[in-house]
């Protein structure tokens, strides 16, 4: 191995590391704030509407189609071995545990993260935080904690509105279109989906997902280079590490979480 | 307020190398100076929103650049900063910007937060725009209502960065005379950074010119116009070159395009003359 590449190496961990040591020290000033962007309850609320409300139609258009997918794909499977009765198990499991918080994610990444991201890096281009700091207000607390906690709120309920969605196009496919019995779906599924061991540790990585997607969010927007490449560059990474980020953390809660 | 010493350098640029400010209370002081001169990062220094490597800025008697984020904030609450881009918050209209720092500082009833607010944008002549988008404001609105929104609390001390840029004559005038009343109403203390001098010598007490890292002219607008140095000849003269340089600093100009003998991509003595030969034999177009 050439020196240089070792070095490339080197600067490419140590970048890394930076950047995460970055994300952990930005994450430390929000919750700091937190008890005063209480105070900016309101603002919550209004970044709970817009990053959760305002993706509910690609929440649940993508959640129906992947629940249409899957119906499709495990009958297909399950056919093979005389198993199409556990459709609704198959489909319902796979939602809960992994498709629904991940998938979920990686689109909330991709339409709330980038609008927080851009929106954020214009306030800092055109001045709109320094202006807060100059009239004694901290933007921690009025726009990056507000926007945190939103995504903490927001992506565990578009994670049970994309599982619902899922569910109903398997359902649909299943059921309506490929005649699999509507009691053997529904029965069992109940009888094999735990609501601690699989509903509720979805539910705990969708807070996890919606934390970190908001977390990186807010910190490309916040420290972006106040020009337009720069805010454009910032978007990018919000999706590109969201990403990565979310798929790395699912792998390693499902370690823990089985 | 009073200003010593102060030192900044960005980089290897020495932005302000030991300057000396003495801004009177009650009075309108401009800070001119070309651009690139380190106005804007002054108004920061002074704000705390930078601090300097060294010097000292005392504003009513507290020494800006050793306060806590916490002092700096209680001591911001008494300053009006106009931007300048006006940096209104695009998200809320133009009633909501005026009312942000009333919200966000004092929980006051909604029938006063009104009162004082229109009462503002009447000072500004805008009253009847509250309810409009800081999108649909053109230039010199949008300074106004900065201009509301920096006045929402009565400061004992408003800044101006560049308040004059990008402005029609009659936004000119408007932003002149309302910076002149509030000083003159409010009794407050106004700096404001610009270039231009017709305009700065109507509304100012007291300017200072800075340049080269240093202030090298104060005094009041007219006796500045006369004064004889070579600073304020240029400045106020608008020559092209003089002490502030036409060219930003560069190395040797022959030896970039590589005519210098002892530059190491000069082309050598043989080169040269190859090269001249070939252009002669060359056809003309």
């Amino acid at each position: 191995m050439s020196a240089q590449l070792r070095r490339g190496i080197v600067a490419g961990i140590a970048d890394g590391l930076a950047r995460i040591g970055a994300h952990g020290l930005f994450l430390l000033q929000i919750l700091a704030a937190l008890p005063a962007s209480l105070r900016h309850y309101r603002e919550t609320v209004r970044q709970i509407w817009f990053t959760g409300a305002m993706s509910l139609v690609i929440i649940m258009t993508c959640g129906l189609f992947v629940g249409m997918v899957l119906g499709l794909q495990l009958y297909y499977v399950l056919s093979i071995f005389g198993g199409t009765a556990a459709l609704g198990t198959v489909v319902s499991l796979s939602l809960y545990r992994e498709l629904g918080p991940v998938v979920t994610a990686l689109l909330f990444a991709g339409r709330a993260g980038t609008s927080i991201t851009a929106e954020i890096g214009l306030m800092r281009a055109t001045d709109q935080l320094a202006a807060m700091e100059m009239m004694a207000v901290d933007p921690i607390a009025y726009v990056a904690a507000p926007r945190f906690l939103a995504g903490i709120v927001a992506m565990p309920l578009l994670a049970c509105v994309f599982n619902a969605l899922g569910i109903f196009g398997a359902h649909l496919v299943g059921v309506s279109w490929l005649g699999l019995d509507n009691g053997t779906f529904w029965s069992n599924m109940t009888s094999s989906v735990d609501v601690w061991t699989d509903v509720i540790n979805g539910v705990w990585k969708s807070v996890a997902f919606g934390a970190v997607v908001a977390l990186i969010a807010v910190f490309q927007g916040y420290t972006t280079a106040p020009t337009s490449e720069g805010v454009a560059y910032a978007t990018t990474r919000t999706v590109v590490f969201s990403s990565i980020v979310v798929l790395a953390i699912d792998f390693v809660m499902t370690a823990f979480l089985m | 307020m009073q200003v010593r010493g102060l030192r900044t350098v960005l980089g290897r640029k020495t932005i302000f190398d030991g300057v000396d400010l003495d801004i009177p209370r009650g009075k309108v002081t401009a800070v001119m100076g070309p651009s690139g001169c380190g106005k804007t990062t002054l108004l920061r220094h002074l704000t705390g929103q930078r601090r300097p490597d060294a010097g000292s800025i005392r504003i009513d008697g507290m020494d800006v650049t050793g306060l806590s984020r916490q002092a700096l904030f209680e001591l911001r609450e008494r300053i009006g900063y106009l931007f300048q881009n006006s940096a209104l918050l695009t998200d809320y209209d133009v009633f909501e910007n005026v009312a942000f720092p009333l919200r966000q500082h004092l929980r006051l009833p909604e029938e006063i937060i009104r009162n004082i607010v229109l009462t503002k944008l009447e000072a500004v002549g805008l009253r009847g725009a509250a309810g409009l988008m800081a999108s649909e404001l053109s230039g010199g609105m949008m300074r106004r209502v900065a201009l509301a929104r920096a006045i929402i609390r009565d400061p004992m001390l408003i800044l101006y960065d560049e308040p004059f840029v990008g402005l029609d004559p009659i936004a000119l005038n408007q932003v002149l005379r309302l910076i002149r009343t509030l000083n003159d109403t409010l009794g407050v203390t106004s700096i404001l950074v610009a270039h231009e001098f017709s305009a700065v010598a109507r509304v100012a007490d007291l300017v200072y010119l800075l340049a080269g890292g240093k202030i090298v002219a104060h005094g009041p607008p007219q006796a500045l116009r006369d004064d004889p140095s070579p600073w304020t000849r240029q400045f106020f003269g608008g020559e092209a070159d003089g002490p502030v340089p036409f060219q930003y600093p560069a190395r040797d100009y022959a030896a970039d395009l590589g005519f210098a003998a002892d530059h190491p991509s000069a082309p050598s003595a043989a080169a040269r003359q190859a090269a001249a030969t070939t252009r002669a034999a060359e056809p003309r177009a």
